[in-house]
């Protein structure tokens, strides 16, 4: 059985799972990693050429034809850096949908949000799918849904740090509270953390680190596709409810009686 | 002519425009992108676009990269 189909922006998703293709140890780990995520879309990062260097792309172990491509503005700390880059990332043939980061803070890596929303507005200007990174903050991504991004993604703990989902009830009201997609993007850890953040109803999840620094990074790529796909299910079973007291799951009527 | 190529000056002998410089520079990926000057250049403008001595020029690429 799968779970139901999705959508962001102009594209359509079965996978639910959105990957990072950093800190992989090499190019073909990377493409094994990304293979077994299931995952069809893949954030990458743009930066300047080396120019006295062999000239390998990480685009030559990605085929456009299985992945959209999300670039990304890591590493900006401005609103011009951010917007810069996604001008850059559109002509480099990377396409139209970009996830605006700007960072705010180097030591929690997180974003700057004003500058993030300053950005969305004049990337979606000018015709860009915008995905902002941002905080889990309600107030703020209806703003960032109100300047016409194409989903928002919030945080679920630090970048790289993998503490799971720290504010689920948060994330559940920024679900409530917007009609674009809301993607949890970053923190989370191991694939628990990833079923828990599905099982919250948020329509996906973007990870890099979880999978890229695990021991075995391709395992551990299967691993998070069962777990989205799992977390995700859950969600549209409908759990039960929680309660205090035990309720028996076999039926009262004809016991047997002792004397 | 000087030129500021990604963060390093160098000179360039036979370039007077931004495609030629990319053949000049050996960088045939069609997957890369140019500033000139802070201003993000279409890639369809590269040979009509003109550089000068001077000129801070940005060649960037997709690498991997998550968040």
């Amino acid at each position: 059985m799968e779970s139901s189909q999705f959508k962001i922006g102009d594209r359509t998703f079965k996978s639910r799972l959105i990957v990072g293709t950093g800190k992989y140890a090499s190019f073909e780990e990377t493409r094994d990693a990304i293979a077994a995520s299931g995952s069809e879309m893949v954030t990458l990062a743009v930066r300047r050429i080396e120019l006295d260097k062999a000239k390998d792309s990480i685009l030559n172990f990605l085929d456009p034809k299985l992945y959209y491509f999300l670039p990304n503005t890591a590493g900006c700390f401005t609103v011009k850096e951010a917007v810069m880059t996604c001008q850059l990332a559109r002509e480099a043939g990377l396409g139209n949908m970009v996830k605006v980061e700007v960072i705010g803070d180097e030591k929690t890596l997180f974003p700057d949000n004003e500058a993030t929303l300053e950005a969305s507005k004049i990337l979606v200007k000018e015709g860009f799918q915008v995905l902002p990174y941002c905080t889990d903050d309600v107030v703020l991504c209806k703003k960032l849904e109100d300047v016409g991004c194409s989903a928002v993604m919030p945080l679920a703990a630090p970048i790289g740090s993998g503490l799971g989902v720290c504010n689920p009830f948060t994330i559940k009201l920024i679900h409530e509270a917007v009609k674009i997609p809301v993607i949890v993007d970053a923190g989370v850890g191991t694939a628990s953390d990833a079923c828990r953040a599905m099982e919250l109803g948020i329509e996906g999840l973007l990870m890099n680190t979880a999978i890229a620094g695990a021991k075995d990074p391709v395992k551990m790529a299967f691993a998070m596709k069962a777990a989205v796909q799992c977390g995700r299910l859950a969600f549209e079973a409908g759990r039960i409810p929680r309660k205090l007291y035990a309720s028996a799951s076999s039926p009262l009527d004809g016991l047997i009686n002792t004397p | 002519m000087l030129l500021k190529i990604n963060g390093k000056e160098k000179n360039i002998y036979s370039s007077d425009n931004l495609a030629d410089l990319l053949l000049e520079l050996e960088i045939v990926s069609p997957h890369c992108a140019i500033a000139l000057n802070q201003e993000v250049i279409p890639n369809s403008k590269l040979k009509q676009t003109k550089v000068h001595n001077g000129d801070n020029i940005e060649i960037v690429h997709a690498v991997g990269g998550g968040l």
